[in-house]
């Protein structure tokens, strides 16, 4: 009964979310809050898809840059060779997402712990480095693109990008959700606790792991996408930048990965203070605050966010009684 | 295109290339390869090395070598800081220390990267010495005299370290902690106590490693993670904790990337020694001289 409401509450809340991101876009005039919010709202994508295979299965993927960048790729390639459509650069870059999740998996995920994010880190300068070497897309000078005419009822293209970033959103945190709380979290878990056990009763270790690395990769390449549309441009160096593999994973760190809600938490506490200091101080300042912050919360609070509030709430209780 | 001339020559620097390779990985091959610890922030500290030198350099005008040699102790302590919070933080509690540690470690390595972009700002440095900057002909064959430096430089540390862990007290009780820390236990010894020392150790090396590094070539912030691939690359490939291997393997991803820069060109060249830690991960991953995992 109680999970039946709970389900309910969560589709309203997203559509709430949906139907205010899409009010602010008609309402406000100024371009900046969605120039900001779109950024954040990618991390907050990026950071849920890594907390798929990184949280529930303790993988520490660092890949997250090679991901993002197949999607910023994918998009360009279709837009200078078919000039197709959004929704299709997003669809054809979840696929390719998909795919390259299904290799990495097959040729890192037999590997643990730091092997498998030294691994992830090898793919993603690989990949990197093909793309530089690909003269199509621009190579090491990067490529710039034209944005097309912006559809109605939004204004901008950017107020576009943004209630599309939304939508990946709401998708994104609906299936970390549906994840976490079937059979396929409940297995990611077991391994995350123990591998070999999880093996040894039953559990389907490595297939879980390629569907985990699967969807966590098709949807960090969807978030990436619209990035090619956002700059307009794009290029090798700082779309497998190593800083959005950094931010994924300190970013649900810091929010707690037991629980979907905790990189999202994570994302926004960290996405609006970035975007606060880059404006105010500088973009170096960013990366060290991420750096504290992310060693603070490894070492002080390994439960992240998430623990901390259950914690004060256990404190409570326990004092209320 | 292809000539006989340009291939020895792409071996002979190479080879001397590779023990540099060998010289800045031999403090991985110690902390990750002996010690287990999931030190991504190796080459941050190395760069953070080479600034170390260049300061001493720029201000002082002391001998980049020599300074790498004074800044040592530094190091050493900054190890022995960084291994007892690794500890206190992540082993004792022992819950999933692995996943931690090395975003810990990413952190670490974020952190330096730009304290030095705001001290140093994130144009290119280099140092002066006498012996940088001349070459010498051998035939066709033009080697930097600071290529030499380095690989003789290189060279000796990696004996030296060697010679360390293989003769005398500590080193061995450094090799008995990485095979069997309860053993070391029962005889009476404190593992953390040698592996703080071990740790620290591995991080003093890298005042020389870091030396070199600005020898070579100009320094900038953001460079170690050309180095996480290459450090982590010759660790792997050498087999964990082997000091022989390392430099084998340094002196492999050497020419390897010496070859491939000058058949295919520069822009390949940063895909190689990840290209080759992703091979040896999947086909032997004990690497050419190791322990098993």
């Amino acid at each position: 009964m109680k999970s039946k409401s709970t389900g309910v509450r969560f589709w309203i809340g997203a559509i709430l979310f949906l139907a205010a991101m899409l009010a602010a876009t008609q309402v406000i005039r100024n371009e900046y809050p969605f120039f900001a919010g779109y950024i954040i709202l990618q991390f907050v994508v990026l950071a849920v898809a890594w907390s798929i295979l990184g949280g529930y299965a303790g993988y520490v993927n660092f890949g997250t840059s090679a991901f993002f960048g197949m999607g910023v790729y994918t998009a360009v390639f279709l837009v200078k060779a078919t000039g197709a459509p959004l929704a299709v650069q997003i669809a054809a870059a979840a696929g390719v997402g998909a795919l390259l999740g299904f290799a990495v998996g097959l040729l890192t995920l037999r590997m643990q712990g730091i092997f498998f994010s030294i691994a992830t880190i090898a793919l993603t300068i690989i990949i990197e480095t093909t793309v530089t070497n690909w003269r199509f897309v621009g190579g090491a000078a990067g490529i710039q693109i034209q944005r097309p005419p912006v559809t109605p009822p939004f204004d901008t293209y950017v107020q576009m990008l943004f209630f599309v970033q939304a939508l990946l959103v709401v998708l994104a945190v609906a299936i970390a959700r549906y994840i976490q709380r079937s059979w396929i979290g409940r297995g990611l878990q077991a391994i995350k606790d123990d591998e070999l056990a999880a093996e040894c009763t039953g559990v389907p270790t490595l297939r879980l792991k390629l569907l985990a690395c699967v969807i966590s990769g098709a949807l960090m390449c969807a978030a990436g996408a619209p990035a090619a549309m956002y700059f307009q441009y794009a290029d090798p160096s700082s779309a497998f930048n190593l800083n959005y593999s950094v931010s994924a994973l300190a970013m649900s760190l810091i929010g707690g990965t037991a629980h979907w809600a905790g990189p999202v938490l994570g994302a926004i506490l960290l996405g609006v203070t970035q975007q606060f200091l880059a404006v105010t101080i500088s973009s170096e300042v960013n990366v060290l605050i991420l750096g504290i912050m992310l060693v603070l919360f490894v070492v002080a609070a390994p439960e992240g966010l998430i623990g901390l509030i259950r914690k004060i709430g256990n404190w409570r209780a326990g004092r209320a009684t | 295109m292809f000539s006989f001339d340009l291939l020895l020559g792409a071996i002979v620097l190479g080879t001397l290339l590779g023990c540099f390779y060998a010289a800045v990985s031999i403090g991985l091959s110690v902390s990750f390869g002996l010690l287990d610890v999931p030190h991504v922030a190796h080459p941050a500290f190395l760069v953070l090395a080479s600034y170390g030198v260049y300061l001493l350099n720029d201000r002082y005008e002391v001998d980049p070598l020599l300074a790498g040699l004074l800044i040592t102790p530094l190091f050493f302590l900054l190890g022995l800081f960084v291994y007892r919070l690794y500890h206190e933080t992540f082993e004792r509690r022992g819950t999933d220390a692995a996943v931690r540690g090395i975003a810990f470690f990413f952190g670490v390595a974020f952190i330096v990267e730009v304290l030095i972009v705001l001290q140093f700002g994130v144009d290119q440095r280099s140092v002066t010495a006498s012996y940088i900057g001349r070459s010498w002909r051998i035939g066709d064959l033009r080697i930097p005299i600071r290529q030499l430096v380095a690989f003789a430089v290189a060279l000796s540390l990696t004996i030296l370290l060697t010679l360390y862990l293989s003769k005398t007290f500590m080193g061995r009780a450094i090799r008995a902690v990485a095979q069997d820390q309860e053993a070391l236990r029962l005889m009476g010894a404190n593992p953390v106590r040698v592996k703080q020392w071990a740790f620290g150790i591995a991080t003093a090396v890298l005042g020389i490693a870091g030396a070199l590094l600005i020898i070579v070539a100009p320094v900038e912030p953001m460079l170690d993670r050309a180095y996480i691939g290459r450090t982590f690359c010759v660790v792997v490939l050498a087999g964990l904790g082997s000091m022989t291997g390392t430099l084998i393997a340094g002196i492999i991803l050497g020419v390897a990337e010496s070859i491939v820069l000058t058949m295919f060109g520069a822009s390949w060249a940063p895909a190689i020694a990840f290209a080759m830690l992703l091979g040896v991960l999947a086909v032997r991953p004990q690497g050419l001289l190791g322990r098993r995992l």
